[in-house]
Protein backbone atom coordinates (compact mmCIF):
# COMPACT_ATOMS: atom_id res chain seq x y z
CA UNK A 1 0.00 0.00 0.00
CA UNK A 2 2.92 2.19 0.64
CA UNK A 3 4.44 1.51 -2.58
CA UNK A 4 1.26 2.20 -4.22
CA UNK A 5 0.64 5.54 -2.40
CA UNK A 6 3.96 7.16 -3.27
CA UNK A 7 3.69 6.16 -7.11
CA UNK A 8 0.64 7.72 -7.14
CA UNK A 9 2.30 10.65 -5.93
CA UNK A 10 5.14 10.32 -7.96
CA UNK A 11 2.27 10.13 -11.13
CA UNK A 12 0.63 13.38 -9.53
CA UNK A 13 3.76 14.86 -10.34
CA UNK A 14 3.85 14.21 -13.80
CA UNK A 15 5.87 11.38 -16.47
CA UNK A 16 8.05 12.24 -19.42
CA UNK A 17 5.52 11.34 -21.45
CA UNK A 18 1.83 10.58 -21.14
CA UNK A 19 0.99 7.00 -20.66
CA UNK A 20 -1.90 7.11 -22.54
CA UNK A 21 -2.66 10.25 -25.22
CA UNK A 22 -6.40 10.92 -26.88
CA UNK A 23 -6.52 12.32 -30.14
CA UNK A 24 -9.47 13.24 -31.54
CA UNK A 25 -8.87 13.06 -35.42
CA UNK A 26 -11.62 15.05 -36.31
CA UNK A 27 -14.75 17.37 -35.15
CA UNK A 28 -16.59 15.86 -38.12
CA UNK A 29 -19.18 13.18 -37.12
CA UNK A 30 -22.30 11.32 -38.76
CA UNK A 31 -24.20 11.41 -35.46
CA UNK A 32 -25.45 13.95 -32.94
CA UNK A 33 -25.05 12.35 -29.44
CA UNK A 34 -26.92 14.76 -26.56
CA UNK A 35 -23.91 13.59 -24.46
CA UNK A 36 -21.01 14.51 -26.81
CA UNK A 37 -17.79 15.26 -24.97
CA UNK A 38 -16.51 17.37 -27.95
CA UNK A 39 -19.83 18.68 -29.41
CA UNK A 40 -18.56 17.45 -32.55
CA UNK A 41 -20.46 18.00 -35.78
CA UNK A 42 -18.55 19.30 -38.29
CA UNK A 43 -15.42 19.57 -39.75
CA UNK A 44 -13.12 21.90 -38.52
CA UNK A 45 -11.34 23.05 -41.91
CA UNK A 46 -7.82 23.96 -39.94
CA UNK A 47 -8.38 19.96 -39.14
CA UNK A 48 -4.50 18.46 -38.97
CA UNK A 49 -3.41 17.36 -42.69
CA UNK A 50 -2.14 14.13 -43.39
CA UNK A 51 1.41 14.87 -43.60
CA UNK A 52 0.85 16.90 -40.08
CA UNK A 53 -1.08 13.52 -38.47
CA UNK A 54 2.06 11.37 -39.57
CA UNK A 55 4.53 13.89 -38.02
CA UNK A 56 2.42 14.19 -35.01
CA UNK A 57 2.49 9.95 -35.02
CA UNK A 58 6.17 9.84 -35.58
CA UNK A 59 6.90 12.25 -32.37
CA UNK A 60 4.28 9.88 -30.45
CA UNK A 61 6.62 7.20 -31.43
CA UNK A 62 10.05 8.99 -30.38
CA UNK A 63 8.54 9.76 -26.89
CA UNK A 64 7.61 5.98 -26.38
CA UNK A 65 4.05 6.72 -25.80
CA UNK A 66 3.34 2.97 -26.04
CA UNK A 67 -0.99 3.58 -27.30
CA UNK A 68 -3.23 6.31 -28.13
CA UNK A 69 -6.76 6.75 -28.22
CA UNK A 70 -8.16 7.80 -31.30
CA UNK A 71 -11.43 9.53 -31.26
CA UNK A 72 -13.68 12.63 -32.58
CA UNK A 73 -16.09 12.91 -33.86
CA UNK A 74 -16.23 9.72 -36.00
CA UNK A 75 -12.71 8.89 -36.74
CA UNK A 76 -13.16 6.53 -39.28
CA UNK A 77 -14.69 9.35 -41.35
CA UNK A 78 -11.44 11.01 -41.95
CA UNK A 79 -10.60 9.65 -45.94
CA UNK A 80 -7.00 8.41 -44.56
CA UNK A 81 -7.84 6.71 -41.40
CA UNK A 82 -6.52 3.64 -42.31
CA UNK A 83 -3.31 4.93 -43.44
CA UNK A 84 -2.45 6.74 -40.16
CA UNK A 85 -3.71 4.17 -37.78
CA UNK A 86 -1.32 1.60 -40.36
CA UNK A 87 1.28 4.66 -39.77
CA UNK A 88 0.85 4.31 -36.32
CA UNK A 89 1.07 0.61 -35.14
CA UNK A 90 4.19 -0.47 -38.35
CA UNK A 91 6.16 2.15 -35.40
CA UNK A 92 4.49 0.18 -32.35
CA UNK A 93 2.34 2.70 -31.70
CA UNK A 94 -0.47 0.87 -30.68
CA UNK A 95 -4.20 1.80 -31.37
CA UNK A 96 -7.27 1.98 -29.83
CA UNK A 97 -10.12 4.02 -31.29
CA UNK A 98 -13.74 4.61 -30.23
CA UNK A 99 -16.32 4.46 -32.89
CA UNK A 100 -20.13 4.65 -32.99
CA UNK A 101 -19.83 1.94 -35.93
CA UNK A 102 -21.31 3.26 -38.79
CA UNK A 103 -18.35 2.91 -41.18
CA UNK A 104 -17.87 -0.46 -40.15
CA UNK A 105 -19.21 -2.69 -42.96
CA UNK A 106 -17.87 -5.99 -44.04
CA UNK A 107 -14.80 -4.71 -46.23
CA UNK A 108 -13.58 -2.51 -43.18
CA UNK A 109 -14.42 -4.93 -40.74
CA UNK A 110 -11.88 -7.25 -43.07
CA UNK A 111 -9.52 -4.60 -43.22
CA UNK A 112 -9.32 -3.71 -39.47
CA UNK A 113 -8.96 -7.35 -38.73
CA UNK A 114 -5.72 -7.31 -40.29
CA UNK A 115 -4.04 -4.50 -38.74
CA UNK A 116 -1.96 -5.55 -35.09
CA UNK A 117 -1.88 -3.94 -32.15
CA UNK A 118 -5.33 -2.37 -32.59
CA UNK A 119 -8.13 -2.57 -30.42
CA UNK A 120 -11.74 -1.30 -31.03
CA UNK A 121 -14.63 0.44 -28.59
CA UNK A 122 -17.99 0.65 -30.46
CA UNK A 123 -19.70 2.91 -28.47
CA UNK A 124 -23.69 2.08 -27.19
CA UNK A 125 -25.63 4.10 -24.99
CA UNK A 126 -28.33 1.65 -24.05
CA UNK A 127 -28.54 -2.34 -24.13
CA UNK A 128 -31.65 -2.06 -26.45
CA UNK A 129 -32.38 0.67 -29.56
CA UNK A 130 -34.50 2.75 -27.89
CA UNK A 131 -32.47 3.38 -24.77
CA UNK A 132 -29.23 4.30 -26.64
CA UNK A 133 -30.90 5.90 -29.45
CA UNK A 134 -32.45 8.23 -27.28
CA UNK A 135 -29.00 9.36 -26.40
CA UNK A 136 -27.39 8.74 -29.80
CA UNK A 137 -30.03 9.38 -32.58
CA UNK A 138 -32.25 6.95 -34.38
CA UNK A 139 -31.15 3.72 -36.23
CA UNK A 140 -27.63 4.83 -34.38
CA UNK A 141 -27.81 1.11 -32.30
CA UNK A 142 -28.47 -0.91 -35.22
CA UNK A 143 -25.58 0.28 -36.57
CA UNK A 144 -23.45 -0.07 -33.89
CA UNK A 145 -24.78 -3.71 -33.65
CA UNK A 146 -24.43 -4.40 -37.29
CA UNK A 147 -20.61 -3.64 -36.81
CA UNK A 148 -19.74 -6.02 -34.06
CA UNK A 149 -21.97 -8.29 -36.47
CA UNK A 150 -19.03 -7.71 -39.38
CA UNK A 151 -16.23 -7.78 -36.38
CA UNK A 152 -16.96 -10.86 -35.54
CA UNK A 153 -17.69 -12.57 -38.87
CA UNK A 154 -14.19 -10.84 -39.90
CA UNK A 155 -12.53 -12.79 -36.42
CA UNK A 156 -11.02 -9.42 -35.89
CA UNK A 157 -10.79 -10.81 -32.50
CA UNK A 158 -11.53 -9.16 -28.65
CA UNK A 159 -12.81 -5.67 -29.37
CA UNK A 160 -14.96 -3.67 -26.73
CA UNK A 161 -18.55 -2.39 -26.45
CA UNK A 162 -18.21 1.38 -24.65
CA UNK A 163 -20.98 2.36 -22.54
CA UNK A 164 -21.33 6.04 -20.92
CA UNK A 165 -23.54 5.34 -17.69
CA UNK A 166 -26.51 7.41 -17.37
CA UNK A 167 -29.32 7.46 -15.28
CA UNK A 168 -30.47 5.51 -18.10
CA UNK A 169 -28.18 3.08 -18.83
CA UNK A 170 -26.78 2.38 -15.45
CA UNK A 171 -29.97 0.09 -15.25
CA UNK A 172 -29.25 -1.69 -17.90
CA UNK A 173 -25.52 -3.29 -16.43
CA UNK A 174 -26.27 -6.82 -16.47
CA UNK A 175 -27.46 -6.43 -19.85
CA UNK A 176 -24.52 -4.67 -20.86
CA UNK A 177 -22.63 -7.71 -19.41
CA UNK A 178 -25.00 -10.56 -21.82
CA UNK A 179 -24.49 -8.27 -24.52
CA UNK A 180 -20.33 -8.43 -24.69
CA UNK A 181 -20.25 -11.88 -23.45
CA UNK A 182 -22.27 -12.98 -26.57
CA UNK A 183 -19.58 -10.86 -28.75
CA UNK A 184 -16.89 -11.89 -26.64
CA UNK A 185 -16.37 -8.69 -25.95
CA UNK A 186 -14.53 -6.73 -23.42
CA UNK A 187 -17.61 -4.23 -21.29
CA UNK A 188 -16.25 -0.48 -20.64
CA UNK A 189 -17.80 1.77 -19.10
CA UNK A 190 -17.38 5.34 -18.78
CA UNK A 191 -18.87 8.42 -16.78
CA UNK A 192 -21.13 10.63 -17.96
CA UNK A 193 -19.51 14.15 -17.85
CA UNK A 194 -20.95 18.00 -17.98
CA UNK A 195 -18.47 18.30 -20.69
CA UNK A 196 -18.98 19.36 -24.74
CA UNK A 197 -22.95 18.79 -25.54
CA UNK A 198 -23.00 16.84 -22.32
CA UNK A 199 -23.71 20.38 -20.17
CA UNK A 200 -27.32 20.18 -22.02
CA UNK A 201 -28.11 16.99 -20.07
CA UNK A 202 -26.15 16.28 -16.89
CA UNK A 203 -28.26 17.43 -15.24
CA UNK A 204 -31.39 14.81 -15.82
CA UNK A 205 -29.10 12.19 -17.23
CA UNK A 206 -26.29 11.94 -14.46
CA UNK A 207 -26.58 8.81 -12.08
CA UNK A 208 -28.32 9.15 -8.05
CA UNK A 209 -26.33 9.14 -5.44
CA UNK A 210 -28.24 5.77 -4.96
CA UNK A 211 -27.34 4.56 -8.23
CA UNK A 212 -23.46 5.13 -8.07
CA UNK A 213 -23.40 3.03 -4.76
CA UNK A 214 -24.83 0.39 -6.75
CA UNK A 215 -22.52 0.58 -9.72
CA UNK A 216 -19.58 0.79 -7.78
CA UNK A 217 -20.68 -2.79 -5.91
CA UNK A 218 -21.16 -3.91 -9.58
CA UNK A 219 -17.76 -2.79 -10.56
CA UNK A 220 -16.15 -4.03 -6.82
CA UNK A 221 -17.23 -7.20 -7.96
CA UNK A 222 -16.40 -7.30 -11.54
CA UNK A 223 -12.69 -6.63 -11.88
CA UNK A 224 -12.58 -7.42 -15.47
CA UNK A 225 -14.76 -4.66 -16.63
CA UNK A 226 -13.11 -1.74 -17.62
CA UNK A 227 -13.62 1.93 -16.84
CA UNK A 228 -10.29 3.68 -17.49
CA UNK A 229 -10.05 4.99 -14.12
CA UNK A 230 -13.65 6.74 -15.24
CA UNK A 231 -14.90 6.36 -11.54
CA UNK A 232 -12.39 6.77 -9.17
CA UNK A 233 -14.73 9.73 -7.38
CA UNK A 234 -16.45 6.53 -6.32
CA UNK A 235 -13.17 4.84 -4.46
CA UNK A 236 -14.72 7.13 -1.22
CA UNK A 237 -17.08 4.49 -0.99
CA UNK A 238 -14.98 1.61 0.79
CA UNK A 239 -11.55 -0.12 -1.22
CA UNK A 240 -10.87 1.35 -4.13
CA UNK A 241 -11.92 0.65 -7.89
CA UNK A 242 -9.14 -1.11 -10.48
CA UNK A 243 -6.98 2.01 -11.76
CA UNK A 244 -4.73 4.81 -10.76
CA UNK A 245 -7.53 6.03 -9.01
CA UNK A 246 -6.40 9.77 -9.64
CA UNK A 247 -7.04 12.53 -11.99
CA UNK A 248 -4.44 11.88 -14.76
CA UNK A 249 -4.80 15.40 -16.43
CA UNK A 250 -1.39 16.97 -17.62
CA UNK A 251 0.36 14.00 -15.78
CA UNK A 252 -0.63 11.00 -17.45
CA UNK A 253 -2.67 12.11 -19.78
CA UNK A 254 -3.96 14.80 -22.11
CA UNK A 255 -5.89 15.41 -25.40
CA UNK A 256 -4.83 16.27 -29.14
CA UNK A 257 -7.80 18.02 -30.67
CA UNK A 258 -8.59 18.07 -34.36
CA UNK A 259 -6.59 20.68 -35.34
CA UNK A 260 -3.53 20.19 -32.96
CA UNK A 261 -4.84 21.92 -30.02
CA UNK A 262 -3.28 20.62 -26.77
CA UNK A 263 -5.96 20.07 -23.92
CA UNK A 264 -5.53 18.85 -19.92
CA UNK A 265 -7.99 15.99 -20.83
CA UNK A 266 -10.59 14.26 -23.28
CA UNK A 267 -13.49 16.27 -20.97
CA UNK A 268 -12.22 19.79 -20.72
CA UNK A 269 -12.15 21.36 -24.37
CA UNK A 270 -12.35 24.52 -23.35
CA UNK A 271 -9.33 27.68 -23.24
CA UNK A 272 -8.90 27.54 -19.55
CA UNK A 273 -7.74 24.21 -19.93
CA UNK A 274 -5.43 24.60 -23.43
CA UNK A 275 -1.73 24.23 -22.74
CA UNK A 276 -0.37 24.67 -26.59
CA UNK A 277 -0.47 23.73 -30.29
CA UNK A 278 1.34 21.10 -31.87
CA UNK A 279 1.70 23.20 -34.28
CA UNK A 280 4.01 25.30 -32.58
CA UNK A 281 6.69 23.31 -31.65
CA UNK A 282 5.45 19.81 -31.25
CA UNK A 283 3.76 18.09 -29.11
CA UNK A 284 6.89 17.24 -26.09
CA UNK A 285 7.25 21.02 -25.91
CA UNK A 286 3.66 21.26 -24.85
CA UNK A 287 3.88 18.41 -22.72
CA UNK A 288 6.84 19.21 -20.80
CA UNK A 289 6.82 22.93 -20.76
CA UNK A 290 3.08 24.02 -21.06
CA UNK A 291 2.60 26.43 -17.39
CA UNK A 292 -0.57 24.86 -17.26
CA UNK A 293 0.48 21.04 -17.15
CA UNK A 294 3.15 22.30 -14.85
CA UNK A 295 1.17 23.69 -12.40
CA UNK A 296 -1.25 20.83 -12.61
CA UNK A 297 1.39 18.69 -11.41
CA UNK A 298 2.01 21.00 -8.69
CA UNK A 299 0.64 19.21 -4.86
CA UNK A 300 -3.65 19.81 -4.93
CA UNK A 301 -5.05 21.87 -2.67
CA UNK A 302 -7.85 19.68 -1.18
CA UNK A 303 -9.76 22.59 -0.41
CA UNK A 304 -13.44 21.96 1.05
CA UNK A 305 -12.49 18.51 1.21
CA UNK A 306 -9.67 19.02 3.17
CA UNK A 307 -12.06 17.94 6.58
CA UNK A 308 -13.35 14.65 4.78
CA UNK A 309 -11.90 11.48 5.74
CA UNK A 310 -11.79 10.11 2.22
CA UNK A 311 -9.66 12.53 0.86
CA UNK A 312 -6.93 10.35 -0.20
CA UNK A 313 -9.38 7.67 -1.69
CA UNK A 314 -11.14 10.47 -3.90
CA UNK A 315 -8.87 13.08 -4.46
CA UNK A 316 -11.83 15.79 -4.71
CA UNK A 317 -12.76 13.91 -7.84
CA UNK A 318 -13.18 14.91 -11.62
CA UNK A 319 -11.68 18.51 -12.38
CA UNK A 320 -13.65 18.74 -15.42
CA UNK A 321 -16.91 18.14 -13.54
CA UNK A 322 -16.61 20.18 -11.49
CA UNK A 323 -15.42 23.20 -13.57
CA UNK A 324 -18.56 22.58 -16.21
CA UNK A 325 -21.38 22.30 -13.63
CA UNK A 326 -19.73 25.66 -12.59
CA UNK A 327 -17.91 24.73 -9.02
CA UNK A 328 -14.42 25.48 -7.99
CA UNK A 329 -11.60 23.67 -7.93
CA UNK A 330 -11.37 23.47 -4.69
CA UNK A 331 -15.11 22.14 -4.21
CA UNK A 332 -15.81 18.52 -4.01
CA UNK A 333 -16.90 16.21 -7.01
CA UNK A 334 -20.71 17.34 -7.97
CA UNK A 335 -20.88 13.19 -7.21
CA UNK A 336 -19.41 12.93 -4.69
CA UNK A 337 -20.27 9.92 -2.74
CA UNK A 338 -21.27 11.45 0.85
CA UNK A 339 -23.40 14.39 -1.16
CA UNK A 340 -21.23 17.42 -0.49
CA UNK A 341 -21.04 18.26 -4.29
CA UNK A 342 -25.12 18.40 -4.62
CA UNK A 343 -24.73 20.91 -0.91
CA UNK A 344 -22.10 22.69 -2.45
CA UNK A 345 -24.19 23.22 -5.91
CA UNK A 346 -27.02 24.33 -4.13
CA UNK A 347 -25.44 26.86 -2.08
CA UNK A 348 -24.35 28.55 -5.41
CA UNK A 349 -26.71 31.24 -5.61
CA UNK A 350 -25.50 31.97 -9.33
CA UNK A 351 -24.66 29.20 -11.62
CA UNK A 352 -22.26 29.91 -14.43
CA UNK A 353 -21.70 26.76 -16.37
CA UNK A 354 -18.98 27.22 -18.90
CA UNK A 355 -19.44 25.57 -22.30
CA UNK A 356 -17.07 24.44 -23.91
CA UNK A 357 -15.32 27.13 -26.26
CA UNK A 358 -14.91 25.26 -29.83
CA UNK A 359 -18.46 24.08 -30.62
CA UNK A 360 -18.62 21.62 -33.91
CA UNK A 361 -22.40 20.72 -33.55
CA UNK A 362 -24.09 20.79 -36.71
CA UNK A 363 -26.80 23.67 -36.74
CA UNK A 364 -29.64 21.10 -38.10
CA UNK A 365 -29.66 17.61 -36.28
CA UNK A 366 -29.17 14.78 -38.35
CA UNK A 367 -31.11 12.04 -39.04
CA UNK A 368 -29.03 8.76 -39.90
CA UNK A 369 -31.26 6.32 -42.64
CA UNK A 370 -31.07 2.60 -41.90
CA UNK A 371 -29.74 0.34 -45.02
CA UNK B 1 22.51 -23.39 -6.71
CA UNK B 2 19.22 -21.02 -7.65
CA UNK B 3 18.80 -17.94 -5.24
CA UNK B 4 15.05 -18.40 -4.54
CA UNK B 5 12.34 -20.30 -6.14
CA UNK B 6 9.08 -19.18 -6.40
CA UNK B 7 6.10 -21.59 -7.99
CA UNK B 8 6.29 -20.41 -11.06
CA UNK B 9 9.53 -18.59 -11.73
CA UNK B 10 12.98 -20.39 -12.24
CA UNK B 11 15.47 -17.88 -11.60
CA UNK B 12 18.36 -20.63 -12.53
CA UNK B 13 17.26 -20.43 -16.64
CA UNK B 14 17.81 -18.13 -18.77
CA UNK B 15 15.51 -15.25 -19.29
CA UNK B 16 15.25 -12.35 -21.64
CA UNK B 17 12.63 -9.12 -22.31
CA UNK B 18 10.06 -10.13 -24.70
CA UNK B 19 10.28 -8.22 -28.11
CA UNK B 20 6.77 -7.29 -27.35
CA UNK B 21 7.45 -5.35 -24.80
CA UNK B 22 8.44 -1.26 -25.40
CA UNK B 23 10.48 -0.02 -21.74
CA UNK B 24 10.27 4.03 -21.50
CA UNK B 25 12.49 4.94 -18.46
CA UNK B 26 10.77 7.17 -15.65
CA UNK B 27 12.27 9.35 -12.55
CA UNK B 28 11.03 6.35 -10.75
CA UNK B 29 11.95 3.40 -13.05
CA UNK B 30 10.50 2.70 -16.11
CA UNK B 31 7.02 1.95 -17.59
CA UNK B 32 6.52 -1.29 -19.70
CA UNK B 33 3.92 -2.22 -22.24
CA UNK B 34 2.88 -5.46 -23.68
CA UNK B 35 1.89 -4.48 -27.05
CA UNK B 36 -0.49 -7.90 -27.36
CA UNK B 37 -1.76 -8.50 -24.36
CA UNK B 38 -1.96 -4.43 -23.73
CA UNK B 39 -1.22 -4.61 -20.21
CA UNK B 40 0.98 -1.64 -18.50
CA UNK B 41 3.18 -2.85 -15.86
CA UNK B 42 5.43 -0.23 -13.12
CA UNK B 43 8.99 -1.02 -12.33
CA UNK B 44 9.89 1.22 -9.58
CA UNK B 45 13.54 0.69 -9.26
CA UNK B 46 16.42 1.62 -11.52
CA UNK B 47 18.11 -1.72 -10.41
CA UNK B 48 15.06 -3.60 -11.52
CA UNK B 49 15.01 -1.76 -14.62
CA UNK B 50 18.28 -2.38 -15.38
CA UNK B 51 18.32 -6.60 -15.10
CA UNK B 52 14.71 -6.61 -17.02
CA UNK B 53 17.14 -4.35 -19.66
CA UNK B 54 20.47 -6.73 -19.71
CA UNK B 55 18.69 -9.85 -18.73
CA UNK B 56 19.49 -11.52 -21.94
CA UNK B 57 22.96 -11.01 -21.40
CA UNK B 58 23.39 -13.53 -19.11
CA UNK B 59 23.28 -17.08 -18.58
CA UNK B 60 20.49 -17.38 -16.19
CA UNK B 61 18.57 -14.54 -14.06
CA UNK B 62 20.04 -15.69 -10.81
CA UNK B 63 23.32 -14.30 -12.92
CA UNK B 64 21.65 -11.04 -13.91
CA UNK B 65 20.70 -10.26 -10.75
CA UNK B 66 24.11 -11.09 -8.54
CA UNK B 67 25.79 -8.97 -11.42
CA UNK B 68 23.47 -5.66 -10.80
CA UNK B 69 22.30 -5.81 -7.46
CA UNK B 70 23.67 -5.66 -3.91
CA UNK B 71 23.51 -9.32 -2.18
CA UNK B 72 20.79 -8.26 0.70
CA UNK B 73 18.51 -7.36 -2.25
CA UNK B 74 18.84 -10.34 -4.56
CA UNK B 75 15.58 -12.03 -3.33
CA UNK B 76 13.29 -9.22 -3.90
CA UNK B 77 14.43 -8.68 -7.46
CA UNK B 78 14.08 -12.62 -8.46
CA UNK B 79 10.59 -12.15 -6.89
CA UNK B 80 9.89 -9.22 -9.23
CA UNK B 81 11.01 -11.13 -12.20
CA UNK B 82 8.30 -13.50 -10.85
CA UNK B 83 5.96 -10.86 -11.12
CA UNK B 84 7.36 -9.99 -14.84
CA UNK B 85 7.55 -13.20 -15.83
CA UNK B 86 3.59 -13.83 -15.13
CA UNK B 87 2.82 -10.64 -17.00
CA UNK B 88 4.33 -12.21 -19.81
CA UNK B 89 6.89 -8.81 -20.06
CA UNK B 90 9.88 -11.89 -19.57
CA UNK B 91 10.14 -14.69 -21.26
CA UNK B 92 12.29 -17.75 -21.45
CA UNK B 93 14.38 -19.43 -24.85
Amino acid sequence: MGAESSLRNRFERGLAAPICLTWELTYACNLACTHCLSSSGRRDPRELSTAEAKALIDEIAAMQIFYVNIGGGEPMIRRDFFELVEHAVNQHVGVKFSTNGTRIDEGAAKRLAGIDYLDIQISIDGADAATSDRIRGAASYDHARRAMDNLMEADFGQFKISVVMTRESIEQLDDFESLAKNFGAELRLTRLRPSGRGVEVWNELHPTLEQNRRLYKWLKERPNVLTGDSFFHLSALGSPLEGLNLCGAGRVVCLIDPVGDVYACPFVIHDEFLAGNVRDAGFGAVWTNSSLFRSLREPGNPGACASCGSYDACRGGCMAAKFFTGLEMSDPDPECVFGHGETALAAKQVSIRPISSPDHSRRVPVTLVAR
Amino acid sequence: MSLTTTDAFDASKYWQLSEMVSLRDEEFGALAYHHVNRRLVFLKSRELVEIVRHLGDFECADDAVRALTPADQHDRYVTALGALEKSALIRGR
